[in-house]
C-alpha cells in the first residue's frame, strides 16, 4: 500500500530474494554473486557433517526421553544452516552461539558429550572457548550478539583486520534466532557494529518460530532488510541449502576480515522439531507446515545431488551411516559415564580470587555434608 | 461456598480469568501467553475466551513488554505481564526499577501504574541456567514496588486478583516448582485475607520459622519432624515481601524466643537479613538465640544435578532449628 505522504510501506514477507545454489530436488543452480565451485570431496564432507550432526541431535533427544538429560534443544532441520556457517570459518575466527548451535559446535571441534553435559545439568559449558574459538552457549536471548560485537572491536584494535594475511585477519560470528531479533541487545549490537564497522557477521537462523510465536510477531519485513536501516548489508539465504549457506557466510566473513564491516545473514530455515524437549508444538502449529518443509530437507537434497552426479555410491552413504551409529553409541556410553559435579567445587568457580566469606560458606557446607557422613558411618 | 480442587497453576489461571471477567481493562501480555497458554500454561485458554486484544503475545523483548505495559497503564489498562522465567526479568530491570517503580512518585500521584509483573521463581525443577533464580530482594530493595509471593492454590487464586486490583505496581512471584505438584481445595467464593498480611500457617510454641513461596512447604514438612523430637515449630508464610508484614512474626518470636528465616534466594542481603534486623530491634529481650537464616549459598545457582544440595531442604532447616536451641 502506498501512503500519499510517506510513500510505499516496505513489502511484507512475500517472496524475497533467496540465495540458493542447490534446489530441494538436488539440482545445482547458479547465482550471480555467490556462486562457488565445490569439489566432490567438499560436498561429500558437507553431507557427512550433516548426517552426523542430525544423529547427534536425535541421540540427545532420545537421551532426554530416557531421563538422562534434563532438556535438549533440537537442531533438526537446521543442519545445513549450521554446517554451512561452521565450515566457512577459518581457525582464527570466533563464534558466539545461542543454545542450539550444535552443528557449529561440531565444526569447531567441541565434543558432543560436552553439549550433553550442559543439558544433563552437570555444568553450564565445559569447553574452553579459547581452545575452540567457540564461546559458551548463551541462553539469555540475544545477549551474545553484543559480546560478539565487542570481541570484534577487540580484533580491530589488535590490527587483525584488513592486513591481507589470510591467517591473521579475523572475523567474528554472532548467532541468534528470529525471536532474538526483537531484543534490545540485538538491535544495540547492530548499532555498535555499524558505528565501528566491526568485523562481525550476524547470522540469524530464521526457523520461523520463537517457541510458539510465528516469525510475523517479530517482524513485518524480511529480517535481512533490517540491516539496511542500521547501515550495513543484509542477505537472505536458503538455510536448508548447505552450499548456499557456506558460500554466503564465506563471503560475509571475508568482508569482515577485509575491514569492510558487518553483514547480516538471514538463513531461512525451519525448526522441524519442538522448541525443546519440554515443548508441544501441536498446540500452536499445523502439521501441514511441517510436511511442506520436509520436502526441503537439507540432507536429502545433497544426497540426491551426489547420487545423480555419480559423486557418491551406496558404499559412501552406508559408511556415513555407520559413522553416525558409532557416534550415537559413543554419546550414549559417555553420557551415562558423566560424573556428577560437586557443590564443594561450585564455591571455587565464582571468582578469580576466592573471598574469605565464600570460603567460609564452603567450609560450612562441607561440615554440613560431613555431619551426615558421621551419622551413616 | 464453591469449592474446587486445583493445582497452583490452575488456581492462577482461574484467578486471572476472574479478573478479566470482572474488569475489561485487564490485559495479559508476554511471550507465548496466547495460543500456547504460556510455557507453564498459566494463561491457558484465556486467548480463546478473551481474544488477542486482551491476551497479547508479544515480540521477544522483556524491556519492550514492561515498557509498553507502562504506556497501556497510562492509557487506563491494567496490564498483567508474564515474565517467562525469573532469569529473564533482567532485560526489563531498567523499566521496572526506573519507570514502573517511580512514575507515581515522579508525577506526585498523577500517574498510576496498576501493573502486575508475574514471575515464576525459584528452583528445583532440573532446569538449565537462568531458570531457577530468586530475584525478589532486588525488587524489595526498590521503593515504589510492591512484592508478593504465593505458596498455595487458595492464596494464588485470591492474591492474583488482589494484586490486579491494586493501583500500585506489584511484582507477583509464583513458586514454579509447586505449579503442578500441589493440589488443594479453593473456595472461589471465600472472602480472602488482605493481600498485605502475612499469616501463621502452623501454630507452634518453641521456635518460629518464617518462609514464603516454595520454602513454605519445606518448613511445613520440617514441623512434624521436629515435633517427633519434642519441638513445636510455628510456621509463618510471609505472603507479602514489600510491604513486609512482620506483625505475626514479632508476636510469634516474643512467645518462642527463636527465629529461623528460610528462603531460596542468596543469603547475603536476602529477605532474611532485613527480617533479622527488624526482629532483633523489636524482640531483643525475648530472643533466646540470634536470628538464623537458611538460604541459597552466595554462588550463582548451580547446575541442575546438584541443585538439591544447594537449595534449603529439610535437613538444613532442621539443622538451623537445632542450632537455635544450642545458644
Ligand atoms: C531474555 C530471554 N527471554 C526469554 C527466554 C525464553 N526463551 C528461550 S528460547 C525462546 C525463543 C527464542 O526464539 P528464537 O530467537 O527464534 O530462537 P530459536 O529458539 O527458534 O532457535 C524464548 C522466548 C530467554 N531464554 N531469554
Ligand atoms: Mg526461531
Amino acid at each position: 500500500m502506498t501512503d500519499p505522504v510517506f510513500g510505499p510501506a516496505p513489502a511484507q514477507d512475500t517472496d524475497p530474494e533467496l540465495v540458493q545454489l542447490l534446489t530441494p530436488e538436488g539440482e545445482r543452480v547458479h547465482h550471480p554473486t555467490f556462486d562457488l565451485d565445490f569439489s566432490a570431496d567438499q560436498v561429500r564432507a558437507f553431507y557427512r557433517d550433516m548426517v552426523l550432526v542430525r544423529r547427534l541431535d536425535i541421540e540427545a533427544t532420545a537421551l532426554q526421553r530416557h531421563g538422562e538429560l534434563g532438556l535438549w534443544a533440537q537442531l533438526l532441520g537446521q543442519e545445513a544452516a549450521q554446517i554451512g556457517a561452521g565450515r566457512a570459518l577459518r581457525p582464527q575466527d570466533f563464534v558466539f552461539p545461542t543454545y542450539r548451535e550444535h552443528g557449529v559446535a561440531w565444526c569447531r571441534g567441541v565434543d558432543p558429550v560436552r553439549l550433553l553435559a550442559l543439558f544433563r545439568g552437570v555444568d553450564q559449558g565445559s569447553w574452553d572457548p579459547a581452545e575452540h574459538n567457540f564461546g559458551l552457549y548463551t541462553i539469555v536471548i540475544g545477549a551474545q550478539t553484543l559480546h560478539a560485537t565487542g570481541y570484534a572491536m577487540g580484533v580491530q584494535r589488535d590490527g587483525a583486520v584488513g592486513t591481507g594475511d589470510p591467517d591473521r585477519d579475523t572475523a567474528v560470528v554472532a548467532h541468534f534466532g528470529d525471536g532474538a531479533s526483537s531484543q534490545g541487545d540485538v538491535n544495540e549490537a547492530f548499532v555498535f557494529a555499524a558505528s565501528y564497522n566491526a568485523p562481525v557477521v550476524f547470522f540469524c537462523q530464521n526457523n520461523q518460530w520463537a517457541i510458539s510465536e510465528p516469525f510475523e510477531r517479530q517482524s513485518r519485513i524480511p529480517l535481512y532488510r533490517r540491516a539496511q536501516g542500521f547501515g550495513f548489508p543484509g542477505v537472505r539465504v536458503d538455510g536448508n541449502d548447505v552450499l548456499a549457506t557456506y558460500a554466503v557466510t564465506r563471503a560475509a566473513l571475508q568482508r569482515a576480515r577485509d575491514g569492510q564491516g558487518p553483514t547480516l545473514i538471514e538463513a531461512y530455515t525451519y525448526r522441524m522439531g519442538a522448541h525443546t524437549t519440554t515443548d508441544d508444538p501441536t498446540r500452536y502449529r499445523l502439521t501441514d507446515d511441517v510436511e511442506r518443509w520436509k520436502l526441503k530437507d537439507p540432507i536429502a537434497r545433497v544426497e540426491a545431488y551426489l547420487r545423480r552426479n555419480g559423486l557418491a555410491d551406496d558404499g559412501f552413504v552406508e559408511q556415513v551411516a555407520a559413522d553416525a551409529d558409532e557416534l550415537g553409541e559413543r554419546m550414549r556410553r559417555e553420557c551415562h559415564a558423566l560424573p556428577d559435579p560437586s557443590l564443594h567445587d561450585v564455591f571455587d568457580a565464582v571468582h578469580a580470587e576466592q573471598t574469605a566469606e565464600l570460603a567460609a560458606q564452603q567450609a560450612s557446607y562441607d561440615a554440613h555434608v560431613a555431619s551426615f557422613e558421621e551419622v551413616t558411618a | 461456598m464453591s469449592i474446587t480442587t486445583m493445582s497452583l497453576a490452575k488456581a492462577l489461571n482461574a484467578g486471572l480469568r476472574r479478573s478479566m471477567e470482572d474488569d475489561e481493562k485487564v490485559v495479559v501480555m508476554g511471550e507465548d501467553v496466547g495460543t500456547l497458554g504460556g510455557v507453564f500454561r498459566i494463561t491457558d485458554g484465556l486467548k480463546k475466551d478473551f481474544g488477542d486484544d486482551r491476551v497479547i503475545d508479544t515480540p521477544l523483548a522483556e524491556s519492550g513488554i514492561v515498557g509498553t505495559a507502562v504506556g497501556l497503564a497510562m492509557r487506563g489498562y491494567r496490564p498483567v505481564v508474564e515474565i517467562q522465567f525469573d532469569g529473564f526479568v533482567y532485560p526489563a530491570y531498567d523499566q521496572i526499577v526506573c519507570q514502573v517503580a517511580k512514575l507515581h512518585f515522579r508525577s506526585q500521584g498523577r500517574i498510576r501504574i496498576p501493573m502486575v509483573i508475574r514471575i515464576p521463581f525459584g528452583g528445583g525443577i532440573g532446569a538449565v541456567e537462568h531458570h531457577s533464580e530468586s530475584p525478589e530482594a532486588q525488587f524489595v530493595h526498590t521503593p515504589g514496588l510492591k512484592v508478593v509471593a504465593c505458596s498455595n492454590p487458595a492464596d494464588a487464586y485470591a492474591m492474583i486478583q488482589q494484586a490486579i486490583r491494586s493501583d500500585d505496581p506489584v511484582v507477583f512471584l509464583e513458586p514454579k516448582r509447586l505449579y503442578h505438584s500441589t493440589k488443594a481445595d479453593v473456595d472461589t467464593d471465600a472472602d480472602p485475607a488482605p493481600l498485605w498480611q502475612s499469616r501463621v500457617v502452623r501454630p507452634g510454641s518453641d521456635a518460629t520459622l518464617v518462609a514464603y513461596g516454595p520454602t513454605v512447604s519445606t518448613c511445613l514438612d520440617a514441623a512434624p519432624v521436629a515435633a517427633e523430637e519434642g519441638r513445636s515449630l510455628e510456621v509463618i508464610d510471609l505472603r507479602t515481601l514489600s510491604p513486609l508484614d512482620l506483625v505475626p512474626v514479632i508476636e510469634s518470636v516474643r512467645r518462642t524466643g527463636r527465629l529461623v528465616v528460610v528462603h531460596e534466594a542468596h543469603l547475603t542481603l536476602g529477605l532474611g537479613a532485613e527480617i533479622a534486623a527488624r526482629v532483633t530491634e523489636e524482640c531483643f529481650h525475648a530472643l533466646e538465640a540470634p536470628v538464623l537464616r537458611v538460604g541459597g549459598y552466595d554462588t550463582p545457582y548451580p547446575p541442575a544435578r546438584i541443585e538439591e544440595a544447594w537449595l534449603p531442604d529439610l535437613d538444613r532447616v532442621l539443622d538451623a532449628v537445632d542450632r537455635t536451641f544450642g545458644f
